[in-house]
């Protein structure tokens, strides 16, 4: 990897939202010189079958990413909170749908 | 000529400049600066054939004479061919193709935005219908106008080389002839004279951000509405046309 | 052992563990370098074909016997670009850039499906690709979707939602063409004949002389054999070219009813070695057609990135 890449168009990674409603989720990236290129683009790379309503394009070295060494500090605490799930409460059967 | 005869042509113009502007854009498959490039510019390309394909069914239609798209695409000489001289001519560097939507989508624009209101309903929906699919080239054409223009100063060269060389095809497209004429007058066509200074406007203005000179008008050439083409159309149909052309009984 | 060789073996106990389990392995998750080459090795040389591909169908779009037939194929290249797009984006998150990649395949140093290296010569030939090289990819993708790496499944699912017209296209170009004219018919037949073998060789060597094979499929790379996905292909297949009434050109080709799948001929491993080192028919002039977009286009990006540079420092310069 001693190539020098400097000349190549920065990635941005793409974020569409299918429909309305819905949150917008990560479906790739794609190389563009700017934000507004890197939109027009993510419009022909990743709507060709009509699959957003809106799209975001963020550049990719912009992103900061939770390592997979932080894992345990970041979410295992939250394992144990069993109370922030409804399961967790029993409620007899009478009361309905709650 | 009959007003059918005259429908009938002036609808083959309009498709033609589709089709034939697609055909050009389909030679660019796989070799385009870029990838997303490809896929930009197959965009444009596949929208336009859509276009031909609505606009010259609908030709046949009117000539009632049993063509269809397929057969007037596939077995019409040169003679027969109404596009715009513009769009015929050969894709050139990618400056050059820029060029060449750069004008014709701003021109298409405007012109398809007038027909949306025609009196001939069937005309007015596809007008309507590709309007929306024409703002999105013209501004993929516009946005590489602005970049090739303000780039480097080797962008630069070639991006006023090829405005420079497609400028002398541009007043055709605002030519006015008999059958625009009866057609306006019938309500059904549109004065595309008077959407110059609409087009003047906006090409000037990008130009201008785009560091481009305006060219001078020092020449113009014309003729496709009377079947007059420069050389390139000739191959260009001899490509398109050979399979047709090659097996005429068969089916595809 | 030392401290380090230690820690790498626990790394890795715990990374095939993690595969064993079914999880996928995500961009930043460790992962053994060799796992992480051969990867790249195989999702580039994936991106790779998909865009080589691109320019043997491109060879007749201009030349489409009808208009619906060309948007068709138009928008079956472009997928294919798409998807050549995805899997370039799924080989980044690997921490090659897209320039390394193409520089590869400029080089010769990476490798693409050998078989754009033959020509497309008929119209029949479009639609013999779409049926059995795109039904070949197909087989082979479909068996990726779960493969251990996320961005590669997660590439190949879009993939094979998007690729499933392309097979239908090329089927039915092949029996519009089966049941046409005495000379379409030929073309279709002809097509056959040269596409047949040449997408056999399309899974790989035979099991017992692939090398990467049992490592592969350790880490959940690959999901099946090259043999098995061949067989699977070939099963799939043998009654659609009956339908059209087309013949494969195997005269080996049998029906064993007690392995309950097709027995066929040996393939000829001499000129799939042929053409992937460089002699088939086309190899220059795809790898040319690669070379003079991605080389001649450079001032086009070049300007790109100098306008998109020259609008943030007046932007800059406004603020």
């Amino acid at each position: 990897m001693t190539k020098d890449t400097r000349d190549e168009l920065p990635l941005y990674e793409v974020f569409i939202r299918s429909k309305n409603g819905l949150d917008h989720k990560h479906v790739g990236s794609l190389h563009a010189s700017d934000s507004e290129m890197a939109l027009t683009n993510a419009r022909d790379v990743y709507t060709r079958r009509s699959e957003g309503v809106s799209i975001w394009v963020v550049k990719s070295t912009d992103i900061v990413a939770s390592s997979p060494e932080d894992r345990g500090s970041f979410y295992e605490p939250s394992d144990d909170k069993l109370y922030r799930h409804p399961t967790f409460y029993d409620l007899p059967d009478e009361v309905g749908h709650m | 000529m009959t007003d059918k005869d005259m429908l009938f042509d002036y609808l083959l113009r309009l498709g033609d400049n589709s089709l034939i502007l697609g055909q050009r854009l389909a030679e660019w498959t796989g070799h385009t600066p870029m990838l997303e490039e490809d896929l930009a510019l197959t965009n444009v390309g596949l929208d336009l054939i859509g276009q031909a394909r609505m606009l010259l069914t609908y030709a046949g239609e009117v000539e009632g004479k049993g063509r269809d798209e397929d057969r007037l695409a596939f077995h019409r000489d040169t003679a027969e061919w109404r596009n715009l001289l513009l769009l015929e001519q050969p894709n050139g560097d990618f400056a050059k193709t820029m060029a060449r939507q750069f004008f014709f989508d701003h021109f298409q624009y405007l012109q398809f935005e007038a027909l949306s209101t025609s009196s001939d309903e069937r005309l007015a929906g596809i007008a309507a219908k590709s309007l929306k699919e024409i703002a999105y080239h013209r501004r993929h054409s516009t946005d590489w106008i602005l970049r090739l223009g303000d780039g480097t100063a080797e962008s630069h060269e070639k991006m006023q080389t090829a405005i420079d060389e497609l400028w002398g095809f541009v007043p055709e497209m605002f030519e006015m002839d008999a059958t625009d004429e009866a057609l306006l007058d019938a309500g059904i066509g549109i004065d595309v004279a008077r959407l110059r200074p609409a087009w003047d406007a906006a090409v000037n203005a990008i130009l201008a951000e785009a560091t481009l000179a305006r060219p001078e008008d020092s020449w113009s050439v014309r003729g496709s509405r009377e079947g007059k083409h420069s050389e390139h159309l000739g191959y260009l149909l001899a490509e398109m046309q050979f399979l047709q052309r090659a097996y005429p009984d068969a089916k595809w | 052992m030392d401290a380090r060789t230690d820690d790498l073996d626990r790394l890795e106990a715990e990374f095939q563990a993690k595969v064993d389990a079914e999880q996928r392995i995500e961009p930043k998750d460790w992962m053994p370098d060799r796992y992480r080459q051969t990867l790249i090795r195989q999702m580039s040389q994936h991106a790779h074909s998909e865009v080589v591909g691109m320019l043997p169908e491109g060879n007749w779009l201009t030349r489409a016997p009808s208009l619906k037939r060309k948007a068709i194929l138009m928008a079956k290249i472009q997928d294919e670009g798409g998807h050549g797009l995805y899997l370039y984006s799924a080989t980044e998150t690997l921490g090659i850039s897209r320039d390394e990649m193409f520089d590869q395949l400029h080089t010769g140093k990476a490798k693409y499906s050998t078989i754009f290296n033959y020509p497309t010569l008929t119209w029949a030939d479009v639609g013999a690709i779409g049926w059995l090289v795109d039904g070949a990819a197909i087989t082979n993708q479909i068996a990726l979707c779960r493969c251990s790496y996320g961005p590669y499944a997660r590439a190949m699912i879009r993939i094979c939602k998007e690729e499933s017209f392309h097979q239908r296209q090329g089927y039915e170009i092949m029996m519009t063409m089966a049941q046409g004219t005495k000379e379409q018919k030929e073309m279709a037949q002809d097509a056959l004949n040269r596409w047949w073998w040449p997408t056999l060789m399309m899974f790989g060597p035979n099991d017992s002389n692939s090398a990467n094979s049992a490592q592969s499929m350790k880490w959940k790379i690959k999901r099946q054999s090259n043999d098995e996905l061949r067989q699977k292909f070939i099963d799939a297949t043998v009654p659609q070219a009956e339908y059209l009434g087309l013949k494969i050109p195997d005269d080996e080709l049998k029906w064993n009813e007690e392995r309950g799948a097709y027995d066929f001929g040996e393939i000829d491993w001499d000129e799939f070695k042929a053409v992937v080192s460089g002699n088939g028919l086309c190899n220059r002039e795809r790898l040319k057609a690669r070379i003079d977009a991605h080389d001649g286009g450079k001032w086009v990006r070049d300007a790109a990135l100098a306008y998109a540079a020259k609008k943030a420092a007046r932007k800059a310069e406004a603020a």
